[in-house]
């Protein structure tokens, strides 16, 4: 901006899709702290002040610590996967081989299916222990059918949000490697380099602006996980597969409790921010210079 | 020691030829620049020899080993990239000490070969940056010095100061130059930079099309070019080149003669006995200061360009008699072969 004018101009001419942003945000966020410090059920029609109480409650339930211990462990077990088969694969795709778009369009189509279908796909077509895909591959070796979701509910879980999310961390690193200097790679070749010395010290380094990029945003949007444990496993067996996004549903809509919900609701902002804090200062290191 | 012979090495992309068969000795400790217009297949003859590219067919040897086979690291041979292809995530020092670290150096051999370089180099000071850190001419140095640290039997260099400003080349040049002196190390360097080849080379290589025109030293090739191409292209202005009846009153198909060898004389002239001498009009007029090149128009051989010095005062459209010095004269035949 060059003037005091111009820049006055500026200033008015965003301010309304600031201030509708701005509501947009603030609005439903206060309404939930509003909600939280009340005694608020769906069935009940008399709603009490409460204080804190909805918090203390919200703390003490023992699916509380279950749910935030199994959201960490589904977000890091899918972090995981996709960070360390995504460079395998993105490895993989960018060698020169026949058929490269089609089998790249088809690697790609999963983060096109959306998170409800994916999950009936794999309850229906591929997990069912009678009539699945998987229940007749292991007939066809001898073996008993496993009962994904009442025997391994959580890996279960992984591996279809896994599925959903290798597409988005290939893509990512793919682009990146295809930027990956031919120059230097033949520099290194001269300098005697094995393959394995190149990936580790060219091209996993090239990587790490990207992967930082791919677990930043992978870690926002596995946080809120919900569709496929609610079409899937419905929080269970018990709590096994209940993260912090199920618990605050079941809370609001199973329950009725609008108060315990918005407590949880709030809660799980200030958790997600501890996180994100974490995160930028762990990898946002790489996205400097 | 550092001796690389081709023998018969050619190369095809698919089904396109862009090497046809080169025979070479480069001899140890000689700096020998491959010059050519682009896409004469210089670089891709420079990368055959690092290993880099498969031959088609023919033998590369170094210091009579057969290496046509052998991977790049196991040639002994270094490079300097166009691009300098330093890696970006490492410091200098751990950039120049890659290599040694991948022959599985001792830790004190590389610490001191590293310095010893740096030294060599003025990069002393900047051994804990990155190169992102680095300005051109210093990120050029670097890429030398990654070269010099593993004492190689040979340098390729592939165009290393294309990147850099003229003043800076100019200087990188003379660097380049001192340095090779005083290792002793044969160095291939690739450039279509005429004056570098000119200034730098031991020998030149003149390469037109996947052909290997002429292999000479740098006055040789500027005062007996072996056809019209190599005339052509080494020299700067180019050598005048014209056929006509002129070329043919001279026993010659094509006729050429350098600027400097034509005599700017104002008005009509004589020729002297057993001598020529082309009246024309002066079309254009560069006066340099030093040297004033003029363009001439004569009838029946077309434009020539005269060098002449400083002080002539000539203007577009006088008439003036060029008198070439018949001793310089360059003669090719209908093969475009020069004549004995």
């Amino acid at each position: 901006m060059a003037t005091q004018q111009t820049q006055k101009l500026a200033r008015i001419l965003i301010a309304p899709s600031i201030i509708l942003l701005l509501l947009w945000m603030i609005v439903p966020l206060a309404m939930t702290a509003w909600f939280s410090a009340l005694n608020y059920n769906l069935l009940n029609p008399v709603k009490t002040f409460a204080g804190l109480g909805n918090y203390r409650y919200f703390l003490s339930n023992p699916a509380f610590l279950s749910s935030l211990l199994n959201t960490l462990v589904l977000v890091g077990a899918v972090l995981a996967i996709t960070a360390f088969f995504g460079v395998l694969i993105a490895l993989l795709l960018d060698q020169v081989i026949v058929g490269r778009r089609v089998v790249r369009l088809m690697l790609i189509a999963p983060f096109f299916v959306m998170p409800t279908v994916s999950a009936l796909i794999w309850k229906n077509l591929l997990m069912n222990p009678v009539s699945g895909l998987l229940a007749w591959l292991w007939r066809l070796f001898g073996q008993t059918p496993v009962d994904w979701f009442t025997q391994v509910p959580m890996l279960s879980i992984i591996l279809i949000v896994a599925w959903q999310w290798l597409p988005f961390a290939v893509l990512i690193l793919l682009t990146a490697l295809q930027s990956l200097d031919q120059e230097q790679q033949e520099a290194a070749l001269m300098d005697g380099a094995g393959a394995f010395d190149r990936f580790f010290h060219l091209t996993l380094p090239h990587l790490a602006r990207p992967l930082s990029i791919v677990i930043l945003i992978e870690t926002i949007f596995l946080l809120t996980v919900f569709a496929e444990i609610y079409v899937t496993t419905g929080g269970g067996p018990g709590v096994q597969t209940t993260n912090l996004a199920y618990l605050i549903y079941s809370q609001a809509l199973l329950q009725y409790d609008v108060g315990a919900a918005s407590a949880g609701g709030l809660i799980a902002v200030v958790l997600a921010n501890i996180a994100a804090i974490f995160l930028m200062r762990i990898v946002g290191k790489n996205l400097e210079t | 020691m550092g001796r690389i012979t081709l023998e018969g090495v050619t190369k095809s992309f698919d089904d396109t030829k862009v090497i046809h068969g080169a025979d070479l000795e480069i001899e140890d400790g000689k700096f020998v620049v491959f010059v050519g217009p682009s896409g004469c297949g210089k670089t891709t003859l420079l990368r055959l020899i690092a290993g880099l590219e498969d031959v088609s067919g023919g033998r590369i040897l170094i210091d009579g080993n057969d290496v046509t086979r052998l991977a790049p690291a196991k040639r002994g041979l270094s490079m300097v990239f166009q691009s300098y292809a330093l890696y970006p995530h490492m410091s200098v020092r751990r950039n120049i000490a890659f290599g040694l670290k991948m022959a599985r150096m001792p830790k004190d051999e590389i610490e001191r070969r590293v310095a010893h370089a740096a030294g060599i180099l003025n990069l002393t000071d900047y051994l804990e940056r990155r190169p992102g850190q680095l300005s051109g001419g210093q990120r050029q140095r670097v890429a030398i010095g990654r070269a010099i640290v593993r004492e190689p039997k040979g340098f390729l260099f592939d165009e290393p100061l294309s990147n850099l400003d003229a003043a800076l080349r100019v200087q990188m040049r003379l660097e380049v130059t001192r340095l090779q002196k005083q290792l002793k190390t044969t160095a291939v360097y690739v450039t279509h930079d005429q004056v570098e080849a000119m200034t730098m080379a031991d020998e030149i290589v003149v390469l037109r099309a996947g052909r290997i025109e002429q292999v000479g030293t740098p006055l040789e090739l500027y005062q007996r070019p072996a056809n019209v191409f190599v005339a052509g292209f080494i020299g700067s202005p180019r050598m005048n080149l014209f056929e006509g009846p002129v070329a043919t009153r001279n026993g010659t198909t094509t006729l050429g003669v350098r600027p400097e060898h034509l005599r700017v004389q104002p008005g009509d002239a004589v020729a002297p006995d057993g001598g020529e001498a082309w009246g024309g009009t002066v079309i254009q007029a560069e006066h340099l200061g030093s040297d004033t090149f003029v363009y001439v128009d004569v009838p029946g051989i077309g434009t020539l360009d005269a060098r002449s010095t400083g002080e002539l005062r000539v203007q577009v459209g006088d008439t003036v008699t060029l008198l070439p010095d018949m001793h310089q004269l360059h003669r090719f035949d209908a093969q475009q072969l020069a004549m004995a």
